[in-house]
């Protein structure tokens, strides 16, 4: 008789097969799955190779990045030098050396003041707000053009680089999102002639590109006024560019304003509450939310629009860069020029467009 | 395109202009608004190699800003004293008529239209330049004479493609205009083969050249086709302001020519010889009738330099650009450059 063996101990598992797990199983699912895709996945590794290893040649491995003048770029890859010696005056334009800590200080009270804001952990993000909104511009302004408790003035056409830049997108953002606001509640407003006005406005500002907006404000203006009334050029430009940026802004705002219900706003009224508490406390809130993929996207191209002002000669980053680029001791490196302004612009683009992100998934607007 | 735009915005700045310099400027008001701000506020190219550039320290650098030096020594005696303002193409004449600034020195070509209708005056021409041609060394060419059917790289929205017209049209030859936006793209064009010849002013070509990746390979024919006079402009109806300006570039070309030059000014202050003597305001007082200070003449040849040092540090034989002295030398050394006397 034979006896059977009851094994109770399981047995290993035994592994997956090796072409379903893995680095192979990946590459097969996701690259070589099927011969059209085996081809075309070939053909994009190919082009990247082909594209990537000359540009890395070029940009890491023959570049030079040591030294002060073009002498130092010999060995034929990027010549990096070039931004180097120059990149003080990239990111300050004319501002005296002496006197940059006070950019510095700017920039550091900026980045302190975005971070008390967006960073969910801080605390108090009412008091964060008002300081960003009412103090933060006021301290900002006299800290970069001086004038006050002694500091020397630092006139604002010798501002420049990345730092008037920052201050052409920062003035731009934070003044068109109220106007914008505004105007879009006047436009759905049934009062007629808040209604009208603010129609006018934004079809005329929406109507006209910003480079003629910023050319009228820098050549035609100082001919309309009087000689004696010297009007900032930088104000000028600031101006011209909140109030074509706030139209758009008003366009996207009402975008979410018609994205909520008419329920919504009727069970408001039907609870009591005014015009200013119904919009405030129960329409903006939620169609704001809504709009944040708008308003970014806004804001990112508000922010590459600011090197327009070139064009009135302001030196904005891309346009000091271009400047020294005409300097007969760096002939010649324009491409090295113009890659880093790419850069750097990408690195402010991509950063507002993660936080961006990052905001809508923490208030799920995915209704 | 951008002509069509020109045009409109020079007929319209020219209406303007029309209706604001009648009575604007009175003589005199600019020299004390001048000297009340204690700044000359100076209008200069955004960035040309040679003419405006600022260096790695962000000073301006160039012969368009050393002419600006040069009217703050002889204001202030200080060359310091100069406030430079940036200034577009389009933008230039605006920002003069508008009193933005008081002198413009922006690479400027003195045409007849904008001395008579724009209520500007030029005030003497501190660079003679010209449109030039830029060939491969390799294809033998030693004449324009011979670039019969030839292709032209061009800058758009310039008169150079108007230039090149006249010319090949007089010469009853065929050319081939191919057209860039930037200059960067019109080397670029260049050293990849669309065309044979680059065409632009001779005082950008050697710029250009610069930019090749190998500049050895394309050299500068001696032909220049066209005339662009540039130099510093003043407001009209403002006429001591103006001999001011205009006086402070001839006494940079009288003191080449009299051998005085930033170096030897000191020593050459106290010469007896009667012509240096007035140069140097110990005899007589040629400053007074400008509003300048009776050793104006001195101030910018000891701060600034005399023309040739000037062109030599900027554009000429001591910068990268190795421009030739040509039609820019003394009138003394087959040049056409020629100040009256100082007496």
């Amino acid at each position: 008789m034979s006896k059977l063996t009851l094994n109770t101990t399981p047995v290993d598992a035994r592994p997956a097969p090796k072409r379903s797990i893995g680095a192979i199983a990946w590459l097969r699912a996701n690259l070589f799955q099927g011969p059209i895709n085996s081809v075309l996945s070939l053909l994009a590794i190919w082009a990247l190779i082909a594209g990537l290893t000359p540009l890395i040649q070029w940009a890491i491995i023959d570049a030079d990045w040591i030294g002060t003048s073009r002498e130092a770029c010999s060995s034929g890859g990027a010549c990096w030098v070039f931004i180097s010696a120059r990149f003080e005056q990239f990111i300050y334009g004319f501002y005296p050396s002496e006197l940059r800590w006070r950019v510095d200080l700017t920039f550091v009270l900026f980045a302190v003041m975005i971070a008390w804001l967006a960073l969910p952990r801080l605390p108090a993000k009412k008091l964060a707000a008002v300081l960003t909104l009412a103090v933060f511009p006021i301290v900002a302004f006299y800290l970069l053009h001086g004038g006050l408790f002694g500091m020397p003035t630092v006139p604002t056409h010798r501002w420049g680089g990345l730092m008037l830049t920052l201050v052409l997108a920062v003035v731009g953002i934070v003044a068109a999102l109220p106007i914008g606001i505004v105007l879009a509640l006047g436009r759905q407003s049934k009062m007629p002639i808040v209604k009208s006005i603010s129609v006018v406005f934004i079809e005329f500002w929406r109507g006209v590109p910003l480079i003629t907006v910023l050319f009228m404000a820098s050549v035609m203006l100082p001919l309309f006024v009087p000689t004696e009334v010297d009007m900032d050029k930088l104000v000028r430009a600031l101006i011209g560019i909140t109030l074509f940026q706030s139209a758009y802004m008003a366009e996207v705002v009402r975008g979410g304003l018609q994205a909520i219900p008419k329920g919504q706003e009727e069970a408001a009224a039907a609870l009591g509450m005014g015009y200013w508490k119904r919009m405030g406390l129960i329409v903006l809130p939620q169609a704001l939310k809504m709009m944040i993929p708008g308003i970014v996207n806004t804001f990112i191209a508000l922010f590459k629009d600011t090197s327009l002002v070139l064009i009135i000669g302001l030196f904005d980053l891309l346009a000091i860069v271009q400047a020294a680029l005409a300097d007969a001791d760096w002939l010649g490196y324009s491409i090295e020029g113009y890659v880093f302004v790419a850069f750097v612009f990408w690195i402010f683009c991509f950063g507002m467009s993660r936080y961006s992100q990052y905001l809508e998934r923490k208030l799920h607007t995915g209704h | 395109m951008l002509h069509n735009n020109k045009t409109l915005l020079c007929s319209a700045t020219a209406i303007m202009a029309t209706l604001l310099a009648t009575g604007s400027a009175q003589a005199g008001e600019t020299m004390d608004a001048v000297k009340e701000r204690g700044q000359v506020v100076c209008g200069v190219s955004t960035g040309l190699p040679g003419f405006s550039t600022p260096d790695d320290q962000g000073n301006w650098e160039g012969i368009d800003v050393d002419v600006c030096h040069g009217v703050a020594a002889a204001v202030f005696g200080d060359a310091s004293k100069v406030q430079f303002v940036p200034l577009n193409a389009k933008e230039r004449f605006t920002a003069l008529q508008s009193g933005e600034i008081d002198v413009l020195s922006r690479n400027t070509t003195w045409t007849a239209t904008r001395d008579t209708t724009l209520g500007l005056n030029f005030t003497g021409v501190s660079f003679y330049d010209g449109q030039g041609f830029l060939v491969k060394e390799s294809l033998g060419i030693d004449s324009a004479k011979q670039l019969d059917g030839a292709a032209f790289c061009v800058q758009s929205g310039t008169t150079t493609e108007l230039n090149l017209a006249d010319y090949f049209q007089a010469h009853d030859m065929s050319f081939e205009p191919v057209v860039f936006d930037t200059s960067d793209q019109t080397v670029g064009g260049f050293e990849a083969g669309r065309c044979d010849v680059l065409t632009s002013d001779t005082s950008q070509l050697n710029a250009l050249r610069i930019k090749l990746s190998d500049p050895d390979s394309a050299k500068v024919l001696p032909e220049v086709i066209s005339k662009e006079p540039l130099g510093p402009v003043v407001r009209q109806g403002d006429d001591q302001w103006f001999n001011a300006v205009k006086w402070t570039l001839f006494a940079m070309i009288n003191a080449e020519e009299m051998g005085i030059s930033s170096e030897n000014a000191d020593e050459m202050k106290g010469s007896e010889k009667p012509g240096i003597a007035r140069f140097m305001g110990s005899e007589g007082n040629f400053g007074e009738a400008m509003g300048l200070p009776a050793d104006w003449a001195y101030s910018i040849v000891s701060q600034v330099g005399n023309y040739g040092e000037v062109f030599d540090r900027n554009v000429g034989a001591g910068s990268p650009l190795n421009i030739e002295r040509g039609l820019n030398a003394l009138w003394t050394e087959g040049g056409i450059q020629y100040a009256p006397p100082i007496r």
